[in-house]
């Protein structure tokens, strides 16, 4: 026999502790990194995305408010601003390959990165998107610690910053290479910092696997633009 | 690794607080990326810099190979934010999807026309 008001005061007891959502919140992403391999990278599966799908889902269904599922995720979100520092160690190892090709890295670099924002920013006035949106849409290439800290300094929302910078990625990796042969972009070097550049994380993963060269140039990519655009986004803001 | 993950805070901490006392208006963790970079360009050529760079790696990489996890807590704050995507939901997606594939190709295009001229010279 089930007890239910047993059942239902320990539901009560779980609910209301840390350790119930932090735990949930990594189980939950095991499961869809698990499927994510499993589906051998398909760009719809992204982890990220179907993780953030599950605990939404369970959350809604059970009525729980935000702060008291953050209350325990808050110790994972604590770590975003280490991951931000330590993204120097990729940048510092493939140093050597940015001195080598620092014209055309430059070059690309600064015209992918100010387009990005000028794109963002046009479409964004012509749909007549609110202030707040358009603020939360301008970071959106870059990986998302940088990303959601730039929204917070020029007032945009972080966590709506968060899902545009994954479905930014996911879209970027799951068309980047249809887009380059279109074109007829053979490059291997230049689909992958392009890659990096536009789709930041998840681009970079999805150039890894394809070609080592696409994705090393995919992660210098990844860290130059998240560099430039945290200056350039504040920077075009003044201008305007 | 201790040693490894106090000085990725220790940078952190200089760079928020270099971003309040400036009033950058580049994220405090981006100063500190910026600034453990130079200092890891400084130090390139010690031998004593060897053993606490291999502590770096080892921890950058285990942080690195989670970063999508963390951000879950935040993406899930988007359930908070639903209404305001409510009547742009539509919008918000075609600026995600038109913005990515045109800077795509156009960086893309970029980068092999300066490379493809730099085999042809050198």
């Amino acid at each position: 026999m089930i007890d239910q008001d047993k059942l239902y005061s320990i539901w009560v007891y779980l609910q209301a502790e840390p350790l119930f959502w932090l735990t949930l919140t990594i189980g939950s992403y095991l499961i869809a990194d698990m499927a994510y391999k499993k589906s051998n990278l398909f760009p719809l599966l992204n982890p990220v995305a179907m993780s953030v799908l599950i605990v939404s889902l369970i959350l809604i269904l059970f009525n729980i408010k935000y702060e008291r599922y953050f209350d325990g995720a808050k110790f994972i979100h604590f770590l975003l601003g280490p991951a931000t520092v330590a993204l120097a160690i990729p940048i510092y190892k493939k140093w050597n390959l940015i001195i080598l090709n620092s014209k055309a890295i430059l070059i690309s670099l600064i015209l992918g990165s100010t387009f990005a924002i000028l794109i963002t920013y046009s479409l964004s006035l012509y749909l007549e998107l609110p202030k707040e949106l358009i603020m939360s849409l301008l970071p959106r290439n870059v990986t998302a610690p940088i990303a959601m800290g730039i929204s917070e300094i020029i007032g945009g929302i972080p966590s709506l910053t968060a899902i545009i910078t994954i479905l930014t990625g996911v879209v970027g990796a799951s068309l980047g290479a249809f887009v380059f042969d279109v074109m007829k972009l053979k490059n291997m070097d230049a689909r992958g910092f392009s890659l990096g550049l536009t789709s930041h994380g998840i681009g970079t993963a999805r150039a890894m696997s394809r070609n080592k060269n696409a994705g090393v140039y995919a992660a210098v990519g990844m860290g130059l633009s998240g560099l430039l655009t945290s200056i350039l986004v504040p920077l075009f803001l003044k201008i305007i | 690794m201790l040693k490894s993950i106090f000085i990725i805070l220790l940078y952190q901490l200089i760079g928020e607080l270099f971003q309040k006392f400036f009033g950058l208006s580049i994220p405090g963790p981006v100063v500190g990326l910026v600034l453990l970079l130079i200092t890891l360009l400084l130090i390139q050529k010690r031998e004593r810099a060897v053993l606490i760079k291999e502590d770096l790696y080892n921890s950058a990489e285990i942080l690195l190979n989670y970063l999508p996890l963390l951000f879950i807590p935040v993406g899930v704050g988007v359930v908070m934010h639903l209404s305001l995507l409510e009547d742009n939901l539509a919008s918000v997606v075609l600026v995600i999807i038109l913005g990515t594939l045109l800077t795509l190709a156009l960086t893309a295009y970029v980068m092999e026309k300066i490379l493809r001229k730099k085999t042809l010279d050198d």
